[in-house]
């Protein structure tokens, strides 16, 4: 893990995603598909925790060499001011964060699914794998043709691209667990790493425990600090002898974990707490109503 | 003239007066590369109870304006473990250590800390006052003065160390609860704790957090902390206090300093920069230095010398604040 001071080498809006390159040698050097960054907001702002975004490109050789990209979909005020910074402006970045994704050691049919903001890390190990030689096919899917991330370079780092949009504006209509049996079966899929919403892994999950696919999945939990001192963004992980589970960080622990030890069922459900005010009277469950 | 920045806090020396507040260092080892220890007057740790606590449902936090609303729910190994596990990586940062000590009941508040007893490298104990009270419908402890000091004095007999009592920042009975605190036996007083708060996502009409309701943290609560600290030095002078909320900057810290406070800690800073405490301590040392003065110590209470009202009633509620009363 290191901190720089990174200078903004580009910013391009790409449909409605902003991408960021920025120049980070001691970060890119070291950076693996999985881990993320996070990046300090300007002081003097009423936003001010640090953002964390997937890593999408670190180059360690050739032109672009110690630069690093990440990508990100304006959402609110922290990834809005981001969007707006330009070329030359320097961030403070810290990074490579988290533990990366595992690479198969023989088997090489390699099927990668990813959904909304899950997608710009996934292309990552996209391109590891196809470097280690591991046929890769993509899944993608979003809302609508402008939230799918650059498909031009989805359609390079695979051997077959399938996308899904909810609208029908690109590739089939529907979403990427529409598409997840088709496409296992056509490409011969042996293992399975997906990112995207928490539904989206679940039901990944459950596919792939189903036709005991090996399966990693980078989760994207809320994040105070990204380097494991608050404990805020943990997920519920069953232990390997299956005994018990432990609340574990994604930023520290994760993002990336075997779908088949997460409990889907726990995470993000109500538990008996010691909150410093109790939740007496309201029921331990995040929606209302019902 | 050459700058002394140790302080002295019922007892005990702190290298510095900027502490690392609780539940803002992970488990001990993670940020060791990030943070210079020689900054540090302390780390207080994350709140360990006697068995291992699973913590608060995610989602565990939110970004209000200028806030962090949190509810880790005492995720925490347990006193064996932290004793076994988390302690010696943090012993070896060579910075004097704060237990934070939490509990469901007072039998649970001393079992942490009679197993705190004589540990090298811990030089002291706060006690989380704002776990809620099993024995009392779950009411936090600190919301009961009688309640709180049976605790804070409990917890200082059992363990032999000094024990700052963690309070919260608001409530009319701030100042006699830290009062009763004070001669049940703690040595000192941490305030402020995270105000209750709660945000709400109005698309998916659901609290923002799992636990629905968090803790105010960050810079929108300093004003509440330098307050607190004003009322309960003013109203209890010998009593030594660590103020904390809020603080980023030197002059941050100055301000709780000033309001009375013998040394600072630094917590919701520590998650966005975890250089914070370096950052707070050159402006500490420049601001002594700009003052021509020798020791934080000379700054501590220093606002009381130009305020002409006197002692307050105990409990004074809503209390003005200590710009007002200065001028």
């Amino acid at each position: 893990m290191k901190r720089v001071r990174a200078e903004i080498l580009s910013s391009r809006r790409l449909g409605s995603f902003r991408t960021l390159t920025i120049v980070a040698p001691e970060i890119a050097e070291l950076a693996n598909p999985g881990q993320f960054v996070t990046i300090a907001m300007p002081e003097g702002r009423e936003f001010f925790l640090r953002r964390h975004f997937p890593i999408h490109q670190a180059s360690r050789r050739g032109g672009w060499a110690g630069t690093l990209e990440f990508a990100f979909e304006p959402a609110g005020l922290g990834t809005g001011w981001l969007a707006a910074a330009e070329a030359h402006e320097f961030l403070d970045v810290i990074g490579p964060l988290g533990k990366g994704f595992d690479y198969p050691r023989s088997l090489t049919n390699c099927l990668l699914v990813a959904e909304g903001r899950g997608a710009p890390g996934i292309y990552f190990l996209a391109q590891e794998l196809r470097a280690q030689g591991k046929r890769v096919d993509l899944l993608v899917g979003a809302e609508t043709q402008e939230r799918i991330f650059k498909p031009i370079e989805a359609k390079r780092l695979s051997q077959t691209l399938s996308v899904r949009t909810g609208d029908g504006t690109m590739g089939e209509r529907g979403t990427v667990l529409d598409g997840i049996a088709g496409v296992a079966e056509q490409s011969g899929s042996e293992v399975v790493y997906a990112a995207g919403p928490r539904a989206m892994l679940r039901a990944v999950a459950a596919f792939c425990a189903e036709r005991s696919l090996p399966a990693q999945v980078a989760v994207d939990e809320r994040m105070a600090c990204g380097i494991g001192l608050c404990f805020t963004c943990v997920v519920p992980v069953a232990r390997k002898d299956g005994s018990r589970y432990d609340n574990l960080r994604a930023c520290w622990e994760g993002p990336v974990f075997n779908p088949g030890r997460v409990l889907w069922d726990r995470w993000g459900q109500g538990a008996p707490t010691m909150t410093p005010t109790p939740p007496e009277g309201f029921p331990a469950v995040r929606t209302w109503p019902g | 003239m050459s700058l002394d920045l140790s302080v002295e806090l019922a007892g005990v020396r702190f290298p510095t007066p900027v502490l690392v507040a609780s539940g803002c260092f992970g488990t001990g080892a993670e940020a060791a590369g990030l943070v210079d220890a020689s900054t540090l007057g302390g780390i207080v740790t994350r709140t360990i109870t006697p068995l291992p606590e699973k913590g608060a449902p995610t989602p565990r936090l939110a970004e209000t304006p200028s806030g962090m609303l949190s509810a880790v729910g005492l995720q925490n190994p347990g006193v064996e473990a932290f004793l076994l596990e988390d302690l010696p990586p943090l012993a070896a940062l060579g910075v004097p250590i704060v237990v934070s000590v939490g509990g469901r009941t007072l039998d649970e508040f001393l079992t942490v800390a009679s197993a705190c007893a004589r540990v090298p490298g811990i030089v002291a104990l706060e006690a989380y006052l704002a776990a809620p009270d099993e024995e009392h419908s779950g009411k936090p402890f600190a919301s009961r003065p009688d309640v709180a000091a049976d605790v804070a004095g409990s917890v200082a007999r059992v363990s032999g160390l000094p024990v700052f009592a963690k309070l919260p920042g608001v409530g009319s009975e701030l100042v006699e609860t830290a009062s009763a605190c004070a001669r049940a036996g703690a040595h000192g007083i941490t305030l402020i704790d995270g105000i209750p708060g709660m945000a709400v996502d109005s698309e998916r009409l659901s609290s923002a957090l799992g636990p629905i309701v968090g803790g105010l943290t960050g810079p929108a609560i300093r004003p509440v902390a330098v307050r607190a600290v004003y009322e309960v030095t003013r109203a209890l002078p010998g009593v030594p206090v660590m103020g904390v909320g809020g603080v980023r900057t030197g002059n941050d810290a100055v301000e709780l300093l000033l309001a009375g406070a013998g040394a600072v800690q630094v917590g919701t800073a520590m998650l966005l920069d975890p250089a914070t405490p370096g950052i707070v301590l050159e402006g500490i040392r420049r601001y002594l230095e700009t003052k021509g003065l020798r020791s934080p110590a000379d700054v501590q209470g220093r606002l009381r010398a130009s305020a002409a009202a006197p002692a307050p009633a105990p409990a004074p509620s809503p209390a003005p604040g200590p710009a007002s009363r200065s001028s």
